[in-house]
Parts: structure tokens; C-alpha cells; sequence
């Protein structure tokens, strides 16, 4: 009897351990997933720390490599080009995978994703489900971040100057203009208008992008902006970048006066300090502005979707044209919106030539990061740098609320981003081979050499338009117009 | 035996001599080529060879693909379109309009370079004229685009903004070193203590520079901010402004090297003959005609060969540019290794590469000009 009560009892403990013991547990007992993205917390942070969960999970030993911004690329490009392989996952900007799977070193991931039954694929936003992931209709990476390029203001400030939030560029300088100068922090000191990190070699080509979409693109999400989808030519060297690059150097009157040499984090650093009154950013404000160091701005930084323009791009002339039915067929009350998703999110993908030990485990690891159990509380902490990409994220204010944001906040944040996926003219980032060279290389360098006075907006223009079509001519008219379609989805 | 080794001629073998004799014999008369055989595989693998390769490159325009990187030849195209194409102004600078001044003192520029090549003629062979023909050439581009550019009020290029660097910027430290130097050879209390505080900056890292400079330099929150805001210059920022941003990397550069030519002056300084000296001041000599007359001329042949390997130096600079400013104000401190940098960092590696081979060509022509038309002029005027 007694034995019988010992074996049953053996086989229940037994059994027990099997449920409470995770199924995947060291399943990848031995395996080292290398991951190379961008330095500091933001982004980084996050990985490394889920990366030690993760290992206690199932075995597998995340690596995370930082280095600058603008040698994320090209490192991890040459590093699966060359056959070096010392890197197994690459996060990066969402619209970089497509030059990487045209040379082939991405991994397919839908053999994955058809065996997760994790990931709740259809809970990620379509935007960043069929543009970020996917890559020539396979999905090719997973997103941890989702990004939208919005405008932001300090309410208590421009309530007090009687003004309302700026609607177009124009207002964006007026606002400015009525506010730059004045004590926003309490510390006696005057402060800026308007912050725009307007550095060269680090992501001031996105803002100047957010500036432009509006005023180019009127005709929806597939018409772009960047170039003539039937010939990709650039239709950059017109009345409507000039227009761009011209506001985009106006709001300098009102800014930092090292704005010129400021990056991001530079940027940041003043809003949270309390300094600037409107500035152009990511998602990041909406939670940054919780942290400890943000205590003058918590709850009083709010977005707006999008700043649009009363005049838009006639492509047929080159010239600016007011807003009708006809120029701009989705403006509301006369205003043209075209919410920018810069960057496209951060996203992880898989190199094609790791082992298959290595790729399961990196699959496995980006999944967990994508899984709403963990994006969902990674999202709403702005250390992360990760802003919300699921729809059970954008759908409800509870987690934010219990996140610490104030609830009006939380409305008003989801709103705009809610807002901006929806417009039917949302405009993309660059998602063809040479995105980089076309823009961190030759759109950037030539706006921080107008920005410093060095050359005319003219000049500026006619450089881009010229070393866009060498960047075409070398990756091939035929496969850019191609890949151009692709990605917008035409 | 001796006297048969004494017979033994290099090349002949007598007859009866074993085949391991022959060997070493053999051996013997290579031996110079062995001893020099590593030195020379090494140079080739990591010299050389990189050289040539990246030539491939910069005739080429390289895609990377799954299976490696391809190349497609696209002859001087690379080139091309730093003096003609989308890089040009980046790369030059900004050439029009030229100014009445900008082509009156190029005109003056070309007379005097021609005389000074038609005197050539008579003092040269015909080798030597190639060369200076070359140099001459090389002038004449450089002044032209120095003409066009600055002299015309327009913006200059990243190939003025690298001889800035290595023109001014030598010359700065040369006579900031050289003084510090002949300061501490004198007979001062206290002079070892200076010694090493001046030397300490030339063994920090150029990146730790970069970055205390950078945090030194800042107007809001920089140690210097009390005293701008003193003089009425809190809103003047250095970095956004193309000069004062150029003339703050000179001056971070500088703190750097100036060690680099105060250590070598001061040994020079020290090794001139006590008797010399103390001779003149016998002969009543004054401080200045000492150091005119006896220092100078015997420090000279030193202090030209320390300026050439400054400026040979001077034209790789790429870490204080990159880490202060990112090469900006727009392009403005960025320096030709930094514009090869950021290029091959877009993975653009054949116009990485084209850039690459005309610092190359600048740094090989000033330098050697450089070199045969003063460095070995002031040797000879010492020695003689």
C-alpha cells in the first residue's frame, strides 16, 4: 500500500514539475544569439534585460553589441555580405530590411511565425504588420517599437500665451515665434519655441521628411514622396521641398543656438528640463515625460497627429498650389495632413546564414520581445525608447493609466497615433534598396550644408535630385521602380 | 684550407665541393635577401597589397550581395563626381561666382609658379623638372580652387577645410612647440615639472580628446560659460558657425600635438653644444643673435623634419572633427578622411576609396614638395 502511495505520489511530483516547468525550457541550452543595434538604453536596454529573462527561460545567451547610429547599417550589411556572420540579429529601421533581403541575408520568418502560437500576428497594427514586417509580402523581421513622427506642445505654456495647438508649419512658427523666450521651467531663464535635433549623421533627415510630407503628398499612402513611382525620378528639387527645407530653417530663429549640433538626446534632455515649447520627436515624449528627471513637464507635453499645409505640390508644374478637392483629396477644413512614419519602428531581423540552432533561438527571443505579455509593459516605460505598435496597445488607456500617465494625457497620446495610422494619405518612409544612401547619406548631408548657410536651398535641392539618380542609376532604374511599387504597396 | 677559402670566388663553385657546401653557399650570397624577406612579405601584406585593392574599388562601384561583394568597373566615375558631378561643392567648395580680387591674385600666382619652373630648368635635371612640374601643377590647382572658393567669399570644400588643418594648424603648433621648448631649455627652476605637463596631452587618446574638448567647449554648461556670459557673448555658439567651429577643432588639435613638437625641439635644443653658445656670449652677443645666429641654424635641419611629419599627421585628422561636431556645421570641419569615412560608412566604398587615393596624391605631392624644397634646402644651408 505504502509503495503504491510513494509511486503515485513520485509520478504526481513528476508531473508536476513537467506543467510548472516551462515547455521550452533550456531548449536552447548553449546557444548565444548576437545582437547588434544602437548604443545607449534606448532600444539596447530593453534587449539586454528581456535577454537575461529570456535565458532563464529557455537556455539561450543574448548578446547585445551597441554601436552609433549611423554604423548600425553597414555594419551589419557587411558583417552577412562578407560572410563574417558574427552577428545573428540585427534591430533596425523597419524600411532598411528591404535592401538586405534583396542581397538575400534576411531569413524568411513565416515558417516561424505559422508555429507561434505567441506572437497574436493579427494584434500588431496593419500598418506595421504588412509595411515593417514584411518584405515583398513575406515577413522578413518583428517590430519592438512603432514609430510616427508627431508634433508635440507644451499645454500650461501655450495656454497662458492664449494660443491653440499650430495646425499647419506656418502656425507651428507663429506659435513659436509668440512663445520662444519666454520662462516655461519657472527657473528664471528664457527658453526656446520650438527644439529640433538638426544635427548632421544623426536623424535630422526624418524631421525635414515630417516637414515635406504634407506639402508633397495629397493623393494617399501608395502615391509616396519621394520620387515619381513610374520612372523614379526624385520630385524633390520643387516649390514643395523648397517650401520644407525653408520652414525647416525658419524654426532655428527659434530654437537652442546649438540647435545645429544637437542630436536626439540632446534634444530630449531640454524638453524634459522643461525648455522647449513645441518640438518635432518620435512617440518617446508621450512616456518620457513620466520620468523622475521630467518632473517640470509630466502630464503637459501632448501630441499632435500630424501638422499639415495650407498649399500643396503640383507635380505637373513643380509649383505650390492652395489646397481643393481636386489637389489634396483627403485635407480637412482646407489643410492637407500627412502623418510621416519615420524610421518605421525598430525591428529585429535574423541572419540567413546563421546556424539553425541559433536562428530558432533568435526567433524565439524576438517573438518573446514582441509578445503583447512583454511589449505591452515595454511600450509604456519611455526609457525603452519602444512605443505602442499593437492594437491592444493603441486601444485602451488602462495600461498607460496604470503606467503612470495621466489620463487625459493617455487620450490625448493614443489619440494622435490612432489618428495617424488611420489617415488614408499617411505617408511611408523610404523602403527601397539604397534608403540609407538616399537618405542618412545624401538628403542629410546637403540639408545640414544648407542649414549652415553654406549652400542655397537651391543648390541644396539640385544635389539631392543629382546624387539620387546616381543612387538609382546604380542599383538599377528598373529594380528601384520595382521596389518602389512594393513597398507602397501599389 | 685557408688558402683554398680565400680562392673561393661568389658565384663559382670548385669542382669536388659537396652539395650541402653549395647550398650554403648559396645561402651566403642570398643572405641579404633573406634577412630583409620578412620585413618585406609584411609591408606587401599590410601595405601594399590594401593599396592596390582598394584601387579596385575605387574604379568600381561594389553592391553587397549574399555571396560576397561584386564589383562593376565603372572607370574614373568616382573621381569624376568630386570635381564635376554631386560632390563637387561638397568637395571643393562652392567655385562660383570668382571674385575680381579671386582672379587677379590666381593670375599672380600662376606668373610667379611658372617663373619659379622656368628657373627650375637651369638647376635641375630633367627628372627633377618632372617632379617639379608636378608640384607646380599642384599649385596651380590649389590655388586656383583657394582663388575661387575663400578668396571669392564663397564656402570652402572639405579638401580646404584638411589644409587648413595642416597649413595653419602646423604652423600654430610649430611656433606655440618651439618657443615652449626653447623656454624649458633654459635655465629655469622648475623646468622638468613643465616638461611632463606639457607632454601629458600627446598621450591621451585623440577620442578622449574629442570629448573633453567637446564638454570644455560648451557655452551653457562648459567651464568657459561665466566668462562668455561676462564679456556679452552668451548667445554666441562656436558650432554653428563655419570659422569659429574650424578654428576650435585647430585649437583641440593643437592642445594635442603641440607636445609632439615641443618634445622634439627641446631634444634638439639640448644637444647644441654648450661651448657654442657660450662663446657668442663672450663676444658680447645678444639673446636674440644667439638664438638667430647659432640656436636656429643648428636646430633647423630638426625642426623642418619634425614640421613634415606633423603635416603628414595633420592630413589624417578624423577623430576630433567626428566626435565634436559630426564634420558640422553643415560640412564645415570635415576633413577629407572624414568625408571618406562618412561615405564608407553608407557603404559607398568605391567613392570612399576614390577620396581616399586623392588624400593620398595631396599628401604625397605637398609632402614631397615640401620636403625637396625646404626640408633638404635647409639641410644643405646648415651643413654648408
Amino acid at each position: 500500500m505504502f509503495r503504491k502511495h510513494l509511486t503515485a505520489l513520485t509520478v504526481s511530483a513528476a508531473a508536476l514539475g513537467a506543467v510548472t516547468v516551462p515547455a521550452i525550457a533550456q531548449e536552447f541550452e548553449g546557444v548565444t544569439v548576437n545582437i547588434l543595434t544602437r548604443p545607449g538604453y534606448v532600444i539596447a536596454g530593453p534587449l539586454a534585460e528581456r535577454g537575461v529573462d529570456f535565458e532563464a527561460l529557455t537556455g539561450a545567451k543574448i548578446v547585445v553589441t551597441e554601436v552609433p547610429f549611423a554604423e548600425i547599417f553597414p555594419k551589419i550589411q557587411n558583417d552577412w555580405a562578407t560572410g563574417t556572420n558574427s552577428i545573428d540579429v540585427g534591430v533596425f529601421a523597419a524600411g532598411w530590411g528591404v535592401e538586405l533581403d534583396a542581397a538575400g541575408l534576411l531569413e524568411d520568418l513565416d515558417p516561424y511565425v505559422a508555429a507561434d502560437d505567441k506572437i497574436q500576428l493579427d494584434d500588431i497594427a496593419p500598418y506595421f504588420r504588412e509595411f515593417g514586417q514584411k518584405v515583398g509580402g513575406k515577413t522578413k523581421l518583428l517590430m519592438v517599437d512603432g514609430d510616427f513622427q508627431m508634433v508635440y506642445y507644451r499645454t500650461d505654456v501655450l495656454s497662458a500665451a492664449g494660443l491653440e495647438p499650430p495646425k499647419t508649419w506656418e502656425d507651428y512658427l507663429d506659435v513659436a515665434s509668440k512663445i520662444h523666450g519666454t520662462d516655461m521651467n519657472g527657473d528664471g531663464e528664457a527658453d526656446y519655441g520650438s527644439c529640433i535635433f538638426k544635427k548632421r549623421n544623426a536623424q535630422s533627415y526624418f524631421a525635414i521628411q515630417t516637414f515635406a510630407a504634407p506639402i508633397v503628398q495629397t493623393q494617399g499612402t501608395a502615391q509616396g514622396f519621394h520620387f515619381d513611382n513610374a520612372t523614379m525620378k526624385p520630385i524633390v528639387n520643387n516649390a514643395g521641398w523648397k517650401k520644407a527645407f525653408e520652414l525647416y530653417k525658419a524654426t532655428g530663429e527659434f530654437g537652442p543656438p546649438e540647435e545645429l549640433n544637437m542630436d536626439i538626446g540632446d534634444t530630449r534632455a531640454l524638453f524634459k528640463a522643461g525648455r522647449c515649447g513645441l518640438l518635432v520627436e518620435w512617440g518617446d515624449p508621450g512616456t518620457l515625460q513620466l520620468d523622475d528627471d521630467a518632473s517640470a513637464v509630466k502630464g503637459k507635453i501632448f501630441a499632435i497627429a500630424g501638422v499639415g499645409s495650407r498649399e500643396v505640390l503640383d507635380r505637373e508644374t513643380g509649383e505650390l498650389v492652395p489646397v481643393s478637392a481636386e489637389s489634396a483629396p483627403y485635407a480637412v477644413d482646407g489643410i492637407n495632413y500627412s502623418p510621416f512614419a519615420a524610421f518605421g519602428g525598430w525591428a529585429g531581423a535574423i541572419n540567413a546564414k546563421a546556424d539553425q540552432k541559433t536562428k530558432d533561438a533568435a526567433y524565439a527571443f524576438l517573438s518573446y520581445m514582441n509578445q503583447p505579455a512583454q511589449s505591452g509593459i515595454d511600450v509604456t516605460i519611455g526609457a525603452t525608447g519602444y512605443n505602442p505598435y499593437r492594437i491592444s496597445q493603441l486601444s485602451s488607456t488602462e495600461p498607460w493609466v496604470k503606467a503612470g500617465m495621466p489620463a487625459e494625457l493617455a487620450e490625448n497620446y493614443l489619440g494622435a497615433i490612432n489618428s495617424a495610422l488611420a489617415n488614408p494619405n499617411m505617408s511611408s518612409d523610404m523602403k527601397i534598396p539604397g534608403a540609407q544612401q538616399y537618405t542618412a547619406v545624401v538628403l542629410d548631408t546637403e540639408l545640414a550644408r544648407y542649414l549652415a548657410g553654406e549652400i542655397s536651398v537651391e543648390e541644396a535641392l539640385e544635389n539631392i535630385e543629382e546624387g539620387w539618380e546616381e543612387i538609382t542609376e546604380d542599383f538599377g532604374r528598373d529594380e528601384q521602380i520595382a521596389a518602389q511599387a512594393l513597398a507602397l504597396g501599389e | 684550407m685557408a688558402a683554398y677559402d680565400n680562392m673561393r670566388q661568389p658565384g663559382l663553385v670548385p669542382a669536388g665541393v659537396t652539395r650541402r657546401e653549395r647550398l650554403a653557399e648559396w645561402v651566403d650570397r642570398h643572405s641579404g635577401t633573406f634577412f630583409i624577406a620578412p620585413a618585406v612579405t609584411l609591408i606587401l601584406i599590410f601595405a601594399i597589397f590594401p593599396t592596390i585593392y582598394s584601387l579596385f574599388f575605387a574604379v568600381s562601384r561594389v553592391r553587397f550581395t549574399g555571396d560576397g561583394l561584386r564589383f562593376r568597373y565603372v572607370g574614373f566615375r568616382n573621381f569624376e563626381k568630386q570635381f564635376f558631378g554631386s560632390s563637387e561643392v561638397h568637395f571643393l567648395g562652392r567655385t562660383d561666382p570668382v571674385s575680381i580680387f579671386g582672379y587677379a591674385v590666381f593670375a599672380a600666382l600662376v606668373v610667379a609658379v611658372l617663373f619659379w619652373l622656368w628657373r627650375s630648368r637651369k638647376i635641375t635635371t630633367w627628372v627633377g623638372m618632372i617632379g617639379r612640374t608636378i608640384s607646380a601643377a599642384m599649385a596651380i590647382f590649389l590655388g586656383w580652387i583657394l582663388c575661387a572658393s575663400f578668396l571669392s567669399g564663397n564656402s570652402i570644400g572639405t579638401l580646404y577645410t584638411t589644409l587648413f588643418y595642416v597649413i595653419i594648424g602646423c604652423a600654430l603648433q610649430f611656433v606655440i612647440g618651439t618657443g615652449l621648448a626653447f623656454l624649458c631649455s633654459q635655465p629655469i627652476s622648475g623646468k622638468n615639472f613643465f616638461r611632463v605637463i606639457f607632454f601629458i596631452p600627446l598621450m591621451i587618446t585623440p577620442l578622449g580628446v574629442g570629448y573633453a574638448m567637446r564638454m570644455v567647449a560648451d557655452v551653457t554648461k562648459g567651464p568657459f560659460e561665466p566668462f562668455l556670459n561676462f564679456v556679452g557673448l552668451s548667445d554666441w555658439v562656436w558650432s554653428a558657425d563655419a570659422w569659429s567651429a574650424r578654428f576650435m577643432m585647430m585649437v583641440s588639435d593643437s592642445w594635442q600635438w603641440i607636445p609632439f613638437i615641443f618634445i622634439c625641439m627641446l631634444a634638439a635644443l639640448e644637444n647644441i653644444p654648450r661651448d657654442h653658445v657660450e662663446a657668442a656670449q663672450v663676444d658680447g652677443a645678444s639673446s636674440f643673435q644667439i638664438f638667430r645666429e647659432i640656436t636656429w641654424p643648428q636646430v633647423l635641419p630638426v625642426a623642418v623634419t619634425v614640421l613634415l611629419i606633423r603635416m603628414i599627421e595633420a592630413f589624417k585628422i578624423v577623430d576630433l572633427p567626428n566626435i565634436m561636431t559630426g564634420g558640422g556645421p553643415g560640412s564645415a570641419t570635415e576633413s577629407m578622411t572624414l568625408h571618406s569615412m562618412y561615405i564608407w560608412r553608407a557603404n559607398d566604398l568605391g567613392s570612399s576609396a576614390a577620396i581616399a587615393y586623392l588624400l593620398l596624391i595631396l599628401t604625397v605631392v605637398v609632402c614631397a614638395s615640401f620636403f625637396n624644397y625646404v626640408v633638404l634646402g635647409q639641410i644643405r644651408k646648415a651643413r654648408a
